[in-house]
């Protein structure tokens, strides 16, 4: 049997049972290895289930800083007996096998081209600690233990995490670290140099930080001034407005008055969030909300209520995989179209695409500056993975000179200077925008009645056509303006002769690079264009002219991002190449490096093949 | 027909108070049919308004979709307003308060839009006990879509159409009382005396306001057999008390006879000076204000009149703990935490 053998570069997956504590246990293995200065990529593939059924945490670590989900596991540790013939099987050649041996392993696990490593956790367990309520939970730190151990992992590292955790309590931490120090005791005893993975310390992370892209959108918005949110629990939206929460008790509290700079209302469902976000941003203040795809079809009448009668709105929508409820705790980006193109009558809706927590925070306060200049929804599509798993990316950045653009408002003084008859929906400067007002500004001027139905400049009721045609014109005028201010798309150009490029966004970027890089050093380069926004600008249809044959990579069975790139662009659909992953799962590295292959033989591109080793070694 | 108002007043007519006279709280020519009970509330809304001497732009207006949700353009022109979207006007009310407490907010819906796809909107709304003045122009049919029966169409009551409603009716200010609207009340679009009255207190109250006005639809529903009809209403309404409405500082009185007098004291300090039966129900309990609702009902009647107050209710921004002062009013100082906090947040995740 050839063990599989890397330093800094592997796939471990921790098979769990849901509800049992794991997870604080599968993050300090996880922030041990970031600590040590090696990237890392912790992805939570959970259930949609509060207790008992399987769950599993799958990191990923890669010198390189590849942090895409790479596919196949080289490391298993089943510590769920409901899975662990799945877990066992699903085993890379020449992996290990970890598992509790305080129970032997069934006599019908056979494989001869795995090591297995038991380390006898609940035993040890039940040796060493009384408090039966505390044991659950020990025993996943035994097995954190035992991983140092096997993976060379600095004890220290880990010992100084426990103690920074249970910094407010104390005693808790020296039963973990005891806990910790039996299964590295004991996997050193029974198991010295069996593993050949392992983690060295390393440089890699520089001053990078990991977080979750719901709570960097919860602070974007913190930081871009939102005062109002209307939401409805639902996942994996939640935890961008319980962030938010937390973080305005912390920032927005006055200090005289223990009063909160902030009003978030827990609605009835999405259809009063958006309506909330849609009040508020009429009446002056910055609003946001959150959902996920069932929200965003109940919020679609509004969404277009705001498109025509032209009030801010700022909408995260955290994808998951649908239609429908679809599998609510896993990934996709599958709402793109609904998105696009939400609600009745003629209508478009600008999306912001970030692909890190850093862009989630940036997009999300752009996305106020954004909204209120142009007077119009702005959706910023994230999703499960980006929103609910950890991280790594560059620090997030505050420029302190920045001051929010509230857009195109009149206040009192400038109402009172006005000479002519001001009209809501009449536009002066010529880019399809127009001034509002806020109520309560003036005693006299600026008070307007705003409508969904059709109307002239002046906010007058009409069903003259001409008045409706001359609108329409004037917000497809303001789409155009928009091309101008929002995002440009980040594009690498591997090699200017080649005529292959890669169009993809969002979560999908850390994966497909990797694809595409691992080309390059086959011989072949593809050039790429990673989507910041809708709409698209001349940039992004430049890219698709310059090449013949476009990899559109995206997580939806049905190409949405291709269908619009078609669409918006007038292409011809035989040049985009839909590469597509829609399980639910954060998209492979592996998987799309297959899928690249399967297309590029097709057209007799396919690079020859050299060894790729087994991970991110390039 | 004329579609522009004379701008013509009288002009030996008082201004208000502020300053302001009633032309200032009109708005454009109703377009709503002739004889619209809608069109007497519009008028009261003026009224009272008026009365209030509220500055018309610190008033926002507000509604669903449907004949009722037009009215917003028939009063107030001088306030901002907003038609949004069928059944969702108490979400925008929610949002718009959020952004300012320091506005006045009005919102106008029908049965339709509050009693059917409305229905989760306004009961939400009544539960946060938003601050708002939520009138229902109730005539128990869609008037807009030629007069389908809505859900507070009384079981048995025949609209022009023919068929006798089989659906049992929903009474608003019952879920209103029993979901914590601290003022509660339920009038007549034919019966001005009460409700101008009515809507000054509703708009004087610190929480959720509340009040259904019967409202005939002239067109689709105002046939003998129906019991949301001008001679329905007229023969079976029943008054439980009357009253005063004494706002802060300018008194008013009316002249209904005096019987027994309550005052109730609201948030602002305005009070409503009851007159009514000696055996009168206690408006400020729930269950005998439901109970009384509900032994009207059997008898067939309508009980009109301020149905409920709890002037203690807490509204949503006391609820929530937000600030005294308008959120719309914060800038960069107020909500930006900066750059050293920032980093802070950065070190806390590495």
């Amino acid at each position: 049997m050839k063990q599989l053998e890397a330093v800094n570069d592997f796939v471990i997956r921790f098979a769990n049972v849901n509800g049992s504590g794991s997870a604080s246990a599968n993050n300090l293995f996880a922030k041990a290895v970031f600590r040590m200065g090696v990237p890392v990529s912790p992805k939570n593939i959970f259930p949609s289930n509060i207790q008992g059924l399987p769950t599993w945490y799958e990191v990923r670590v890669n010198e390189h800083g590849y942090l895409g989900r790479r596919g196949d596991v080289d490391m298993v540790v089943a510590v769920n007996g409901q899975t662990l013939r799945q877990d066992y099987d699903g085993l890379a050649s020449g992996g290990y096998f970890l598992f509790d041996s305080s129970k032997p392993l069934p006599e019908n696990f056979q494989r001869d081209d795995v090591v297995v490593i038991g380390i006898p956790m609940t035993q040890l367990c039940n040796e060493t600690f009384d408090n039966p309520r505390m044991r659950p939970l020990l025993k996943n730190i035994i097995y954190v233990g035992a991983l140092a151990s096997l993976l060379d992992i600095e004890l220290q590292v880990l010992i100084d995490s426990l103690n920074n955790q249970f910094r407010k309590n104390p005693k808790l931490a020296a039963p973990n670290i005891q806990a910790l120090q039996l299964g590295y005791q004991y996997a050193g005893e029974h198991f010295p140099r069996v593993c050949k993975l392992s983690i060295g310390r390393s440089d890699r992370v520089g001053d990078a930080i990991i977080m979750d892209g719901n709570a960097a959108a919860a602070l974007g918005a913190l930081y871009g001034g939102a005062t109002v949110v209307g939401w409805y629990p639902i996942t994996p939206s939640t935890s961008v407005i319980e962030a938010f929460g937390k973080y305005a008790e912390t920032f927005r509290m006055e200090a005289d008055t223990g009063r909160i700079k902030a009003a978030i209302v827990q609605a009835e469902d999405e259809l009063a969030a958006i309506g909330i976000v849609i009040g508020a941003s009429w009446n002056g203040a910055r609003a946001f909300t959150a959902t996920s795809g069932p929200g965003i079809s109940l919020m679609a009448e509004f969404l277009g209520l705001a498109y025509f009668a032209e009030i801010p709105v700022v909408l995260i929508d955290v994808q998951r995989t649908g239609p429908s409820t679809g599998m609510p705790t896993r990934t996709q980006q599958s709402d793109l179209l609904a998105c696009a193109y939400a609600s009745h009558g003629d209508t478009k809706q600008v999306l912001l695409f970030p692909c890190d927590p850093k862009e989630c925070f940036e997009m999300t306060a752009d996305a106020f500056d954004l909204a209120e200049r142009l007077q119009t929804p702005v959706i910023v599509m994230s999703d499960l993975d980006l929103g609910m798993n950890d991280h790594q990316c560059p620090p997030l950045q505050w420029d302190a000179a920045r001051c929010y653009d509230r857009g195109k408002v009149l206040d009192a003084a400038q109402l009172e200077a006005l000479t002519t008859d001001w009209g809501r929906y009449l536009d002066k400067d010529g880019d399809g925008i127009c001034y509002r007002t806020y109520p309560g500004t003036h005693p006299t001027k600026g008070s307007y009645f705003t409508r969904g139905t059709s109307r002239n400049e002046y906010s007058g009721y009409t069903e003259d056509s001409t008045s409706y045609v001359r609108n329409m014109e004037r917000l497809q005028l303001k789409w155009e303006t928009a091309k101008s201010l929002v995002p440009l798309p980040e594009v690498k150009i591997r090699d200017p002769k080649t005529k292959v490029g890669a169009i993809f966004y969002g979560t999908t970027t850390h994966s497909a690079c990797e694809a595409i890089d691992r080309l390059y050093h086959r011989g072949l380069a593809i050039n790429s264009l990673r989507l910041r926004a809708f709409p698209f600008q001349e940039e992004v249809m430049d890219f698709i002219r310059q090449h013949d044959l476009i990899f559109v990579i995206e997580q939806n069975r049905d190409s949405q991002m291709r269908t619009l790139l078609i669409n918006e662009g007038n292409l011809d659909p035989s040049k985009l190449v839909p590469i597509i992953s829609f399980d639910g799962l954060p998209v492979a590295s592996r998987y799309l490096s297959r899928a690249l292959d399967a297309v590029l033989q097709e057209h007799g591109l396919l690079p020859s093949p050299t060894a790729s080793g087994q991970g991110g070694a390039l | 027909m004329t579609f522009t108002r004379p701008t013509f007043r009288h002009p030996d007519l008082p201004p208000n108070a502020a300053g302001f006279n009633r032309r200032d709280y009109e708005g454009l020519i109703s377009t709503l049919c002739a004889g619209c009970g809608h069109d007497s509330i519009s008028n009261a809304i003026i009224q009272a308004c008026f009365e209030l001497a509220l500055p018309p732009h610190r008033i926002v207006k507000m509604s669903g979709i449907g004949c009722s949700s037009k009215t917003p353009a028939y009063f107030l022109g001088k306030s901002h307003g907003f038609n949004s979207v069928h059944g969702r006007m108490p979400s925008i009310a929610t949002g718009a308060n959020m952004a300012n407490r320091d506005l006045v907010y009005l919102g106008v819906s029908g049965d339709g839009d509050t009693a059917s796809i409305g229905m989760g909107q306004f009961i939400h709304a009544v539960r946060r006990n938003l601050h708002m003045l939520y009138i229902v122009m109730n005539n128990g049919c869609y008037g807009l879509t030629k007069g389908q029966y809505s859900a507070t169409a009384d079981k048995g009551s025949k609209s022009k159409k023919g068929p006798a409603n089989a659906l049992e009716s929903i009474d608003l200010c019952e879920l209103a009382i029993q979901l914590g609207a601290g003022f509660v009340g339920r009038s007549f679009s034919g019966d001005k005396q009460q409700l101008v009255p009515m809507i000054k207190a509703g708009l004087s109250h610190g929480g959720l306001a509340f009040i259904d006005v019967i409202s005939p639809c002239v067109t689709f529903n105002n046939n003998p057999e129906s019991t949301k009809s001008y001679h329905w209403v007229r023969e079976h309404s029943e008054a439980t008390n009357t009253f005063d409405f004494v706002p802060v500082r300018p008194s008013i009185t009316t002249d209904y006879l005096e019987e027994v007098v309550e005052t109730v004291t609201l948030h602002d300090n305005s009070q409503i000076h009851l007159h009514k039966h000696p055996h009168g129900p206690d408006i400020t309990d729930r269950r005998q204000a439901i109970d009384t609702l509900e032994d009207h009902k059997a008898q067939g009647m309508i009980l009109t009149g301020v149905l409920y107050v709890n002037p203690e209710s807490l509204d949503t921004h006391e609820i929530l703990n937000t600030t005294l002062r308008p959120l719309n009013s914060l800038a960069e100082a107020d909500l930006c935490p900066g750059g050293a906090a920032l980093e802070a947040i950065n070190a806390g995740h590495r």
